[in-house]
């Protein structure tokens, strides 16, 4: 994956992601929650401004569809550039909690209840 | 928060619950009363690819089209948020809700009984996937006309699936849907647990 285009970009959605438009990994759905690094790794590569973005953004953990939603760009967008950062060492995701209808969380489940109890 | 310094904020665990139902219901409205941020929108730009052999009448004329999809948030903890998802009204984006139902805790389909009909695909859709849901009534000024058991018989719908009267403006109301919600799935897991127990 190294291309050594850096210049010149247009900033638009496709444009930003290199022409890919499917990320190369599978690991952020809409409420994975993606934390910058911080401080960064010692030899990541200077991002892109929309790459600068994200890490602001993500200096607290935040949900891939609010960090979206923030930067006015689709979800398949940020998920392209969120690969990059992940394969740079620049942030860290969570995946959202698993959820399997044969074998609930009991804990969580009340945990929320008691949240919203809380409204 | 003992420890180095220099460690990253500690990711919260997520998870989301949909609100579903026909266009115009109130989906947003009731994201909006219980969101501790002003709903956020994201839009997915769609090719007529993406759309598959669903209808495409009112967009052939168009090149590209997006889909909207609203969603709040609610810190349920330090270590614990839920995210609420609006899903699109139009029935042509239905292959969305695909992508959105995966790892949800469930749903809540909003009803409009001035027109139940806009609703019924939602409901379809969570019967089909065994997707447990509760149906919210949102009555239009908050008025009510027809009791929960009269709705649950009209629809056809099974003892457990609840039926809450609301107001989706209203944040108590929106809440107390989500809370009749999560019963369920609480009373669901305990069941399992039982029928578990006898099985060993």
């Amino acid at each position: 994956m190294s291309e050594g285009d850096a210049g010149g970009r247009l900033v638009r959605p496709f444009t930003l992601t290199g022409g890919r438009t499917r990320p190369s990994r599978a690991d952020f759905a809409l409420i994975t929650t993606v934390t910058a690094v911080d401080p960064p790794p010692a030899r990541a590569p200077r991002p892109q401004p929309e790459h600068l973005r994200i890490l602001k953004l993500c200096a607290e953990p935040m949900a891939v569809a609010e960090l979206a939603a923030r930067l006015d760009l689709p979800v398949s967008v940020v998920v392209i550039l969120l690969c990059d950062l992940l394969e740079a060492g620049r942030i860290t995701a969570r995946a959202p909690h698993p959820v399997t209808r044969s074998a609930p969380d009991l804990d969580l489940l009340q945990k929320v209840r008691e949240g919203l109890g809380r409204l | 928060m003992a420890g180095s310094e220099h460690a990253a904020p500690a990711a919260p665990d997520a998870v989301k619950i949909l609100i579903a139902g026909g266009f115009g219901v109130g989906k947003t409205t009731m994201v909006g009363s219980v969101s501790e941020i002003a709903p956020l929108r994201t839009e997915e730009p769609l090719t007529v690819a993406g759309l598959g052999v669903d209808d495409l009448a009112g967009i052939e004329e168009k090149r590209s089209t997006t889909v909207a999809l609203d969603f709040g948030r609610i810190t349920i903890g330090r270590d614990l948020v839920l995210y609420l998802f609006g899903t699109p009204g139009q029935q042509r984006f239905w292959f969305m809700w695909n992508d959105l139902a995966v790892g949800a805790l469930g749903a809540v389909v909003l009803l409009d009984v001035r027109r139940p009909e806009s609703s019924f695909a939602a409901i379809d859709f969570f019967e089909r996937r065994n997707i447990p849901f509760v149906v919210g009534v949102n009555g239009f000024h908050g008025r009510h006309p027809y009791p929960p058991e009269e709705i649950r018989q009209a629809l056809a719908l099974p003892e457990r699936v609840a039926v809450v009267l609301c107001d989706a403006r209203e944040r108590a109301s929106a809440r107390d849907v989500l809370i009749a919600l999560v019963d369920r799935l609480i009373a669901d897991a305990d069941g399992r647990a039982d029928e578990g127990g006898r099985i060993r």
